[in-house]
C-alpha cells in the first residue's frame, strides 16, 4: 500500500512536471523529453548569393559545390567559373565594379552573403552594393548587369536586364516581411 | 500505354531540365524537389535598425491550393543560417532551425562546433526559441523572445525572374530578354523560415558573411 502511495506521487509529480514542460516549452526545450533533436546531420545543400551554383557551376560539379565548404570553394571552383563567364560573355574585359574576369570569379566562387551591420542592406540600390540582400532587390539584373554589362554597365543592353523589376506580391513592412502565400 | 508513359517521361524530363536555373531552386540534382532542396536566402537590417533579418526557403515551385496544404518541413532537414564574423568564409556562429510536431526550434545564435560538413543540433546553446508552424491559410504565427523574433511556414515565393526568357538565351533560341518580362516564380509558394536577430548578438559591427545550409539526418 505504502508502495503504491509512492508510485503515484511519483505519477503525480511526473505528470505535473509533464504539464509544466508543455506550457513552458519555449524556454525549456531540453527538458522536454519527447523531443529528440540527437543524431548528426550531413549537409545536402547550400547558398549565399543568388544564382551562382546554377549559372556558374557545370552540371556535373553541381551537388559537389553544395558540399564543398566555402572556405575552400574558391580553390576548387575559381577557374572552372572564370571559363563559364568567359562562354557566357566571350567579350567579357572588366564589369561595373571595374572587376577583371579572375577577380571577378574569385569574389563570386566563394559563395556567402557579405551582410553589414553599419546600415543598408541591398544586393545593389545605385549607390550601396553587395552589403545584404533586400527582398525587394533585383538580384538577377544586378547579376546581368556585371555579367554582361563591361565596364559601363551600357554592353549587351539586350542582356543586362530581364525586365521583371518586382515580386508578384508586396512585401510586409514588418516581421516576417515575406507576403502570405498564394 | 507505353508510347504514353514515355511521352509523359519526356515531359518531365524537359520541365526538369527547363527550370533548372533559378536563384537556387532546383539547383543540383542530388536536391533537387526534395524537402533540403534551399531556394533562396536572404539578410537585410530589420523594421528595427538594430536588428538583422535572416530568410532560409526551402522547397521551391510549391503551386498553391493542394500542394501547399500538403508542403511540410522535413523533420530530418536541419536548416542552418551560418555567420562569418571574420571574413574567413568560416562559420564562427550558427543558427540552427529543426521542425519538431509543428513547431519550429531555434538554437543560436551560438557559436559554431561544427564547422564542417557534419553537425549535431547544439541543445546546449544559451539561446533557444520556437515557434508553431503557421499553417496555411491563417495568419502569420510569430514568436519572440531574448529580443529574437521567429516565423516558420508557407510565403510567397519572393524571387523574380523571367527564367523563360534567359533559358531560350542560354539555348540561343532568344538574343535578348522581353520587355516587358514575364516572372516565373509568380504564383508559387515556398516554405520560409525567417528569423530576426539583434546585430549584438552577430557582431555588433563591421561585415559578416552569411550563408544557409541544409543538412540531413
Amino acid at each position: 500500500m505504502k508502495f503504491n502511495n509512492i508510485k503515484l506521487f511519483t505519477l503525480a509529480l511526473l505528470v505535473g512536471l509533464s504539464a509544466y514542460n508543455c506550457n513552458n516549452d519555449d524556454d525549456a526545450i531540453n527538458n522536454d523529453a519527447q523531443l529528440d533533436f540527437s543524431g548528426t546531420y550531413s549537409q545536402e545543400d547550400q547558398m549565399g548569393r543568388p544564382a551562382i551554383n546554377t549559372v556558374f557551376v557545370d552540371s556535373g560539379m553541381k551537388d559537389a559545390f553544395n558540399t564543398t565548404l566555402p572556405s575552400n570553394q574558391g580553390a576548387a571552383f575559381q577557374s572552372s567559373f572564370e571559363a563559364k563567364l568567359l562562354a557566357l560573355n566571350p567579350g567579357y574585359t572588366t564589369n561595373a565594379l571595374g572587376l577583371d574576369a579572375t577577380t571577378f570569379t574569385t569574389v563570386l566562387a566563394t559563395d556567402v552573403l557579405t551582410v553589414t551591420l553599419d546600415g543598408t542592406t541591398t544586393f545593389f540600390d545605385g549607390t550601396n552594393v553587395l552589403t545584404g540582400r533586400a527582398l525587394a532587390d533585383d538580384v538577377i539584373s544586378t547579376e546581368l548587369l556585371l555579367i554582361f554589362g563591361g565596364p559601363s554597365g551600357a554592353d549587351n543592353p539586350g542582356l543586362t536586364d530581364d525586365n521583371v523589376d518586382s515580386n508578384d506580391k508586396q512585401f510586409l513592412s514588418s516581421f516576417p516581411y515575406l507576403a502570405s502565400p498564394f | 500505354m507505353k508510347k504514353t508513359k514515355f511521352l509523359i517521361a519526356t515531359a518531365i524530363l524537359g520541365i526538369a531540365t527547363f527550370v533548372a536555373i533559378a536563384a537556387d531552386h532546383i539547383d543540383a540534382p542530388a536536391v533537387a524537389g526534395g524537402t533540403s532542396d534551399i531556394t533562396d536566402i536572404f539578410a537585410f537590417q530589420g523594421a528595427n535598425t538594430s536588428n538583422i533579418a535572416l530568410v532560409a526557403n526551402v522547397q521551391g515551385l510549391i503551386a498553391p491550393g493542394t500542394a501547399t496544404q500538403n508542403a511540410a518541413f522535413d523533420e530530418n532537414v536541419l536548416i542552418e543560417f551560418n555567420i562569418d564574423t571574420n571574413a574567413d568564409a568560416s562559420a564562427d556562429l550558427v543558427i540552427q532551425a529543426i521542425p519538431r510536431d509543428g513547431k519550429m526550434y531555434f538554437f543560436g545564435p551560438t557559436a559554431s562546433t561544427s564547422n564542417g560538413l557534419n553537425s549535431s543540433i547544439d541543445t546546449n546553446a544559451s539561446i533557444q526559441g520556437s515557434v508553431d508552424i503557421t499553417p496555411y491559410g491563417q495568419s502569420a504565427v510569430v514568436a519572440s523572445s531574448g529580443g529574437l523574433q521567429y516565423f516558420a511556414g508557407p510565403r510567397d515565393d519572393p524571387f523574380f525572374f523571367d527564367f523563360t526568357a534567359y533559358g531560350e538565351i542560354i539555348a540561343g533560341n532568344a538574343t535578348s530578354f522581353n520587355n516587358p518580362g514575364t516572372d516565373t516564380f509568380a504564383g508559387t509558394n515556398v516554405m520560409s523560415v525567417v528569423v530576426e536577430v539583434p546585430k549584438a548578438m552577430i557582431g555588433g559591427s563591421g561585415d559578416v558573411n552569411v550563408w544557409v545550409t541544409t543538412k540531413r539526418k
